[in-house]
């Protein structure tokens, strides 16, 4: 409840100073609510939220009226695991603050504090309906890839919605990696690090120190340990999955979602009972690593099925800075590998919502959720679909970027129409 | 811009001329051996088959409504209406679906840097020095990744595989069949298509020598790195046919130079990973220098600044959809790169440099086709086809081969289950020589030999 008030009075600050009232006349109004897609549906947006949804509403005195005349109107698409806003360019050794190097801080990190909402990548993503993204660091030095952030894609100074959302941690190879090379140590380590949390600060102040983790690391793992924040935990393999479906089972407090788990359809069941969602990739289908070797394009559509909550965005290795805009094509794919449209248009909208607990603010078309809303130009799953309108908490964005400005510079149809 | 189909022969023969004009050695003895590493692949059995009544992209830019496709003895006998089909012929209901020519992808590293990617498989960069033109990218290929089987379930039926970029001169590329099965690269080797070089512009040369604090670390250093390189290959060249012509030795055999005059004569295509659009300049002026044909730049993700250059040398560029910013040289990428070299007059390709997008070039296609009407440029969905079959060809050699439907073409075909340009379209048939090489949903046992009997995958039938 307290990081709901917090929201609540973050939601209050970037809420725009002058919100339009629009009314979306005439859409197939895709709710990822209980009214389900409503044909020939209104949307009407007040102060920066949903007023109302349904056929035939008035238009309030002074309203603009945006005639969607029969497209798709969704909420927006949401981002469930980008690095946007945390490198303007992401290699060429320009400055990335994704990564973070070194023993001084690793669970600590904090990408919300590192987010720039004036980075080119921002319009870009935004004008093909992507409104909302939870970012984290790419990688630390230890198995705690640090405090991911949820950010809006509107640009404005109050972007980051809600700090220290989640807390990053590697249970499989990576993991692995970076604790001794082995999976024989990751979970030692890892109940190690919860216990310094959970005792921090009393056995830092004795002089005890943590076995683990250093103070900073386990003042920032503390309200994770103590189950007040979400573990992202990223594993990929069956067995690792397994041992996390186990570990939650003896921890029932903690809460728990997983990024990748390319092999996830094997214990699928096991997901849904224990309650743990799943980010998943519908183009992870390569045994590229050997904890992704029953990797399959279905994987998507089988937990689905199975009772999981599946939420859709890049494999971990793959988040980048700026394809944040791709989540609806994997959304597409995970359709023409069996999962329902409805299912794979919410696992890039409202499911992240709801994983990251702000499910009851974002990711419908619905009476007080904020007015995040995209209209298209076709179906918004399909890679030839791209908005015509994008609204951000009732504010229309422009549909602008650097990208459409080079465009524009070099538009051989155009510099032929030109006298 | 088009050379024979056979890019050693006329090279190796000139040595064995040369070393038949001179006393033989035991040495040149040797010369005369079978060319190696000669392609042996052979199509696989095939029945005559008539697709009835599908949607056709004939690879040229016509779309046909209806139409039926007749494949017989590895090759494309006929398209059009009302195809009667040969005694025995496989008939394919093509109602709903849609015919193609095969995804003919110019820039993969199937095979040389496969799954599963760990350090002892990668296998594509010769980072060693920043000249190894000597190499051969199909000497890494492992012809059992399992990222083959997912190519061809996306509608790939040739692709081109390619050293990496870390390199000024990467080494030999090679043109494979994608056919299931494959225990030799040989077996997989396009018949007479020709080898490339694939040479690096821009950032990872530098950055790779540079951080060696070797040369190249600089733009000038890498255009330096060509030029004298090329001056060596001249005068290589130019022994060998000194010698040819009974004037003085032939040079002792050096791989890396035979590599390079095979560019300078022709034989050999050039493929140039070059992003910026003052490289890609840069590379045609040095192109002018020594007098060789570039076949197409790679990624040239600022090809749309430059198409005129393009269309004046007959220069391809083969490039992704939508990919920019994961480093300063793809900075100004746009999502209408693809369709604005077509718009002007340019030879676009998608192609993928991934063994991800591999599997659905024919979405990025979609997505330029899509950007590039919404920035008014007018093209139809069959034209868009071009940049995944034809196109390539072309940059390739082959395109007297495959990359289209005309009769006599080798029968590379695709049967998708809807409109191709979608996200929802699968490929259920691809055809290789006339040959059902893969049919969506047919498959029991995984080809490649590496996830056959794994315990996790055997659960998941």
């Amino acid at each position: 409840m307290k990081f709901i008030s917090a929201l609540l009075l973050a939601m209050m600050l970037v809420a725009p100073a002058a919100a339009e009232t629009v009314l979306i006349r005439d859409g197939r109004v895709v709710t990822n609510g209980a009214a389900g897609t409503i044909e020939n549906g209104d949307v009407l947006i007040i102060d920066g939220r949903i007023s109302a949804v349904g056929a035939n509403i008035a238009a309030p005195r002074g309203a603009r009226v945006v005639e969607a005349q029969g497209r798709y109107v969704t909420a927006g698409a949401f981002a469930a695991m980008s690095e946007i806003g945390l490198s303007e360019i992401s290699g060429s050794g320009a400055q990335n603050d994704a990564n973070v190097e070194g023993a001084l801080v690793a669970a600590s990190a904090d990408a919300g504090r590192a987010f720039n909402p004036g980075v080119t990548a921002i319009a870009v993503t935004r004008m093909e309906g992507v409104t909302r993204a939870a970012i984290a660091p790419s990688s630390t030095a230890t198995m705690f890839g640090g405090r991911g952030a949820l950010v809006s894609l509107d640009g404005g100074d109050d972007s980051v919605f809600r700090q220290s959302a989640f807390m990053v941690v590697e249970l499989g190879e990576v993991g692995a990696r970076r604790t001794g090379g082995s999976r024989a140590a990751v979970w030692p380590a890892f109940e190690a690090a919860l216990r310094d949390a959970r005792e921090y600060p009393g056995r830092y102040r004795s002089g005890q120190g943590g076995a683990v983790l250093n103070e900073l690391d386990a003042a920032a793992l503390q309200p994770f340990a103590r189950g007040q924040g979400l573990f992202l935990v990223h594993v990929e393999n069956a067995a690792d999955i397994r041992r996390l479906i186990r570990f939650k089972r003896a921890n029932p407090s903690m809460r728990f979602a997983i990024h990748g788990g390319a092999e996830a359809w094997q214990v699928a069941e096991d997901l849904a009972r224990a309650d743990i969602p799943v980010i998943v990739d519908p183009l992870s289908n390569l045994p590229d690593r050997m904890e992704r070797l029953s990797a399959r394009l279905d994987n998507a559509a089988l937990l689905h099925a199975a009772g999981v909550t599946v939420a859709i965005a890049p494999a971990p290795g793959t988040v980048d800075a700026h394809q944040a805009r791709l989540v609806l094509q994997l959304a597409g794919n995970a359709v023409a590998n069996g999962m329902p449209w409805d299912a794979a248009f919410s696992a890039v909208s409202r499911t992240p919502a709801e994983i990251f607990g702000v499910g009851a603010q974002i990711g419908r078309l619905e009476r007080n959720y904020l007015a995040d809303v995209v209209i298209w130009d076709g179906d918004p799953l399909q890679v030839t679909s791209a908005p015509t309108a994008v609204f951000i908490e009732g504010a229309e964005q422009p549909l602008v970027s650097r990208q459409t400005r080079l465009r524009d510079r070099y538009n051989p149809v155009r510099r032929a129409t030109q006298p | 811009m088009r050379s024979t189909l056979h890019p050693f022969v006329a090279l190796v023969a000139s040595l064995a001329l040369a070393a038949c004009a001179t006393t033989p050695t035991t040495e040149d003895e040797a010369d005369d051996g079978p060319l190696p590493f000669a392609s042996t692949y052979t199509p696989r059995p095939s029945t005559p088959t008539l697709i009835r009544g599908a949607t056709v992209f004939d690879g040229n830019g016509a779309e046909l409504a209806g139409a039926d496709v007749l494949m017989q003895d590895g090759r494309i006998v006929s398209v059009g209406a009302g195809l009667s089909a040969p005694e025995g012929a496989t008939i394919i209901d093509g109602a709903g679906r849609f015919v193609t020519p095969g995804i003919i992808d110019a820039h993969s590293h199937l095979g040389v840097y496969p799954s599963p990617s760990i350090s002892a498989t990668s296998d594509g960069n010769e980072a060693t020095q920043p000249n190894t033109a000597e190499v051969w990218a199909e000497h890494s290929v492992w012809p059992q990744d399992p990222g083959f089987l997912r190519a061809v379930a996306g509608g790939i039926t040739t692709l081109h595989v390619l050293p990496g970029s870390a390199n000024l001169f990467g080494g030999r590329g090679v043109t494979l069949r994608p056919v299931l099965g494959a225990r030799t690269v040989q077996e997989m080797k396009f018949p007479d298509a020709p080898h490339s070089l694939k040479m690096a512009c821009g950032e990872n040369p530098a950055r790779v020598y540079g951080g060696r604090n070797s040369s190249p670390s600089t733009g000038m250093g890498n255009v330096a790195g060509y030029r004298q390189a090329f001056i060596n290959a001249r005068r290589y060249a130019r022994q060998l046919e000194s010698a040819e012509n009974g004037e003085g030795e032939p040079p002792d055999r050096d791989l890396e130079m035979e590599t390079l005059a095979g560019v300078l004569n022709g034989d050999i295509l050039l493929q140039w990973h070059c992003y910026r659009a003052d490289e890609m300049a840069n590379a045609i002026e040095i192109s002018h220098e020594f007098d060789f044909e570039i076949a197409a730049f790679h990624h040239a993700v600022e090809a749309y600044k430059i198409t005129d250059l393009l269309v004046r040398e007959d220069i391809c560029a083969a490039m992704w959809a939508d990919w920019w910013g994961f480093k300063i040289e793809a900075y100004d990428g746009i999502r209408e790169n693809i369709p604005f070299v077509h718009a002007g007059g340019g030879c676009a390709i998608v192609h993928s440099d991934s063994e991800v997008g591999i599997q659905r070039l024919n979405q990025e296609a979609a997505k330029a086709l899509a950007d590039g009407r919404r920035a008014g440029v007018e093209i139809t969905r069959a034209e868009a086809w071009t940049w995944l079959s034809r196109n390539p060809a072309r940059a390739l050699h082959i395109d007297e081969e495959t990359g289209t439907l005309e009769a006599g073409r080798r029968a590379d075909v695709v049967v998708w289950s809807a409109d191709p340009l979608s996200s929802y379209a699968v490929a259920e048939r691809v055809y290789i020589d006339g040959a059902l090489i893969y049919e969506r949903g047919a498959l029991v046992d995984p080809p490649s030999d590496f996830e056959l009997g794994q315990t996790y995958r055997e659960r998941a039938q």
